[in-house]
């Protein structure tokens, strides 16, 4: 059942993956990118990872993929975007990514300890996803960071409203 | 099939940040390209917060949770930087943006 | 006072004494300079004259005083010493009792000079140095002092630093001397190596163990010789001299005259264990000194500077010294050197007051019948001539006939020879004395020639009186009354026993007498009685020609040696500099220039290129790790 579930998602995942960079229009990408989170937070599901799950959804799908839809509302793609490239630097992409594949996962194949254990097992049982335990360790082993990316934030709003502004910047 | 391990995992994952950077050399619009960088970004999380579940470690996924962080922060910065260069060079063909060159 | 002390104070004095006239020379003024430096000069002579009453048969013992460790270096124990013994004695006698003379002359000679008090400055370093070489007690101080001499000569040659043809001179007796020094130097590292010291006593010590003809030996003491010939100006590095003329004419008088070039002679003597058991180099030595000899002599034949002459005259002298040393008689040489000092100050000295008397002129050809001008320097010099020329009694015929005696021992070639330069010398000499003070005065006319004052002529009066009396004290063992100064000198020189029948010694005396009686008097007649003169340059001919351009060796020496130095310094310079090492400094950096333009390159402002290269970069590390 769990395994049925892990490949449903898998598939879906690529299916969308692969039409967010092949699509023509942007928007379209979007979309199908709306597709790929819900499809990650699928197998975040799977793995218990119940805080995972709340906060893809609303960061990524909800705030992150507003944000591209805004921009494109206000980019004016009329003017004709050759969206491809040519053939041989298509070719050359499509390679480079089938070698990263490849060699990435000869390099991962050397680690062992992989085979630790069972999804089924690890969905069922797993406590580390959970939202009080993963709080817990924000708020104690983790506050620095999470206290500076407060500040980091803060700079990042600041940066985008002064970059954002009519007239130029600051 | 066999039960699901990690190394399932470990193959989806790879697969998804291999797709995301073919994303990022085919395509010559910008929003497109932020959007592989964003898959590339995500392939990595699944795979944090895989190994976290596997191995009862509860780092992996704090970590996953800063990594959205700043990839929110990150696009909230691009887009505003497109914004800009748009304002200036009416495109976002990536082949526009070539001042830098020398 | 004990004598130790005396004997420390004795080079300290001058050492003051240029301190005090280099430091505040200004604002002491010309006259007071001049008087600080000749009372030191006259007070190490009157220490080292109490030294000497103080034991008036010689030396028991040597006295020595270690004054501080100088280099205690691992397996080199060098310390800084003075000590005296009778051969120090005498010569520290001559060269600060000539000095002080001379340092009073000066104070005349130099006191419209702006540059006195510079003058003294460097007049008492060189007694100082010169002071320290005699007294060392090893011969690393001994070096000390042999290039401080250098350097003073060097300075004082060049005192007119204005002018360029006199820097070069300066540059050229330092260079020569230099030459001389790396010879010197050679021979101490030789010395050291086969001794383990330099040490006077020690060095001597084992070395009396040694058979003669060493091969070391033979090393040592010809490189020793040398540095000599630097010094004391001997075939092939006497040019200097000549040119060392430049320089105001005191200097010429002590430094060119009565002590810096008698300091190869004195280091030879000193070492006169060494010699003794080398006698190849003995035979070297004599044979160079009696070349010297007649070289120099046919070249003064010509000159027509009375410095010129002079100096010309010292080169032949010298080698008059080295023949004695180099046919073993050391106190004989010695003594050469002793009259010698006198009477060639004294002719210096004279010519200075002839140059002063006639605001600077120094060609003969000039001059002329001034012998009612200036009677006291007439009188004095001409003194100085007969005593150079061995006339007797005046000083120059007993030792030079010592030393002809002791030649003719050893071989009558070498006698012969000798006798030759004998005449050469009084020739020349009645020649300068017959055209600057005989006959009808040629002088310009609007020169005034005076007499010069006290300070100048007192001098001239004390060093002729020295002249006509220093013979006496080394008369030859015929006449049968004690030689002084062998016997004085025998603890430090050995003593030369001469093996000549009575007979035969006042065959030779007697034909040494005839042969300068007739030099002298073939000059009278040619220049005196037919008023000969030299002529213009340009009339010149044959071997007086050959004389007149000194036989062309500064020439050689320009052609073979200076001009290629030079030639391949400013090939260095220009070439090898320019294309070689700033061409290598240029190219490297051009180097990087290049490459960084192609580097360059890589920024191609396309952003898609850097992904792909990232990519590629992002593969290559992950291979590696699937590999490594």
């Amino acid at each position: 059942m769990i395994s049925f579930a892990f490949y449903l998602l898998t598939g879906l995942l690529f299916v969308a993956a692969l039409l967010v960079i092949l699509s023509r229009s942007p928007m379209a990408s979007v979309l199908w990118m709306v597709v790929a989170f819900f499809a990650i937070t699928g197998h975040y599901v799977l793995l218990n990872a119940q805080f995972l799950v709340a906060v893809n959804l609303i960061v990524y799908a909800g705030a992150i993929m507003v944000l591209f839809v805004y921009t494109i509302m206000l980019l004016d793609l009329s003017k004709g975007v050759k969206h491809k490239r040519t053939l041989f630097v298509r070719l050359a992409g499509i390679v480079s990514g089938g070698l990263l594949l490849t060699v990435l996962i000869a390099a991962m194949r050397r680690s062992s300890e992989t085979a630790v254990g069972d999804l089924a097992q690890v969905g069922q049982t797993s406590l580390v996803g959970l939202v009080k335990p993963l709080g817990i360790a924000l708020f104690k082993d983790f506050l620095v960071p999470f206290e500076l990316s407060s500040a980091l934030f803060l700079a990042a709003l600041v940066g985008a409203v002064a970059l954002g502004k009519k007239g130029g910047s600051d | 099939m066999g039960p699901i391990t990690l190394d399932h995992y470990i193959y989806l994952s790879t697969a998804l940040f291999a797709v995301g950077v073919a994303g990022v050399l085919i395509r010559r619009n910008i929003l497109v390209m932020l959007m592989g960088i964003e898959l590339m970004l995500n392939a990595v999380n699944l795979l944090l917060a895989a190994t976290s579940a596997f191995r009862q470690d509860s780092d992996g996924q704090v970590f996953v949770f800063f990594i959205m962080l700043v990839a929110a922060a990150e696009i909230a910065v691009g887009l505003a930087i497109l914004m800009m260069v748009y304002r200036n060079s009416r495109s976002i063909d990536i082949k526009h943006y070539n001042r830098l060159k020398g | 006072m004990n004598e130790t002390a005396i004997l420390c104070l004795i080079p300290a004095l001058p050492l003051l004494g240029f301190l005090a006239t280099g430091l505040f020379g200004k604002p002491l003024g010309r006259a007071v300079s001049g008087w600080i430096a000749t009372l030191a000069t006259a007070g190490s002579f009157a220490l080292a004259l109490a030294l000497f009453i103080g034991h008036p048969d010689g030396f028991a013992a040597i006295l020595d005083q270690r004054l501080f460790d100088w280099l205690p270096v691992a397996g080199l124990n060098l310390s800084f010493g003075l000590q005296l013994d009778p051969l120090a004695l005498i010569m520290t006698l001559v060269v600060t009792g000539v000095g002080a003379l001379i340092h009073l002359y000066s104070i005349g000679y130099m006191h419209d000079d702006e540059g006195a008090p510079r003058f003294f400055s460097y007049m008492n370093l060189f007694i100082f140095s010169m002071l320290l070489l005699v007294l060392a007690d090893n011969y690393l101080v001994m070096f000390v002092g042999w290039e401080g001499v250098g350097l003073c000569s060097y300075l004082l040659i060049g005192f007119w630093f204005t002018r360029d043809d006199y820097n070069g001179a300066a540059v050229k007796a330092f260079v020569m001397n230099r030459i001389g020094d790396l010879g010197f130097l050679l021979g101490l590292f030789a010395m050291f190596a086969t001794f383990g010291s330099l040490s006077f006593g020690t060095v001597f010590a084992k070395a009396a163990g040694m058979a003669s003809g060493t091969p070391a030996l033979t090393l040592i003491t010809l490189l020793l010789f040398v540095g000599a010939m630097g010094k004391s100006a001997q075939i092939p590095l006497y040019t200097w001299l000549p040119d060392a003329m430049a320089g105001p004419t005191p200097v010429s008088a002590l430094i060119h005259a009565a002590t810096m070039v008698t300091a190869g002679i004195y280091m030879v003597i000193r070492s006169h264990v060494l010699y003794d058991l080398a006698p190849a180099s003995l035979s070297f030595i004599a044979v160079i000194g009696l070349a010297t000899a007649v070289w120099a002599g046919l070249i003064a034949l010509t000159q027509r500077d009375i410095k010129k002459v002079l100096a010309y005259s010292t080169v032949s002298q010298l080698g008059y010294m080295f023949l004695a040393l180099g046919v073993g008689a050391y106190s004989t040489g010695y003594f050469h050197v002793f009259t010698h000092a006198f009477f060639k100050a004294l002719l210096f000295l004279g010519a200075g007051s002839v140059i002063h008397a006639l605001s600077g002129e120094q060609d003969i050809r000039k001059m002329g019948g001034l012998r009612k001008k200036l009677p006291i320097t007439y009188f004095t010099f001409l003194a100085g001539t007969l005593a150079l020329s061995g006339i007797p009694p005046f000083a120059g015929f007993f030792s030079k006939d010592s030393i002809l005696a002791a030649a003719f021992e050893r071989s009558p070639i070498l006698w012969a020879v000798g006798v030759f330069a004998a005449f050469l010398t009084a020739f020349y000499m009645g020649r300068l004395l017959v055209l600057v003070f005989h006959g009808p005065s040629r002088v310009d006319a609007k020169v005034h020639p005076h007499e010069s004052p006290w300070t100048m002529t007192l001098p001239l009066i004390l060093l002729a009186i020295g002249s006509l009396g220093a013979g006496f004290l080394g008369l030859p063992a015929v006449f049968g009354l004690p030689n002084l100064i062998a016997g004085f000198l025998a603890p430090s020189a050995g003593l030369y026993e001469g093996h000549l029948a009575a007979g035969t010694e006042w065959l030779l005396m007697g034909i040494s007498v005839i042969v300068a009686l007739s030099g002298f008097g073939f000059a009278i007649w040619k220049y005196g009685v037919k008023a000969e003169l030299p002529g213009e340059d340009s009339t010149v001919k044959g071997l007086a020609r050959w004389s007149l351009e000194k036989f062309r060796v500064d020439e050689f020496y320009d052609a073979v040696i200076v001009r290629p130095l030079f030639s391949l310094s400013s090939w260095l310079f220009g070439t090898a500099n320019d294309r070689g090492v700033d061409g290598l400094v240029r190219g490297g950096a051009g180097l990087f220039g290049r490459l960084g333009s192609l580097v360059r390159r890589l920024q191609t402002g396309n952003t898609v290129f850097y992904l792909f290269a990232m990519t590629l970069g992002v593969i290559v590390i992950a291979a590696i790790a699937a590999l490594g």
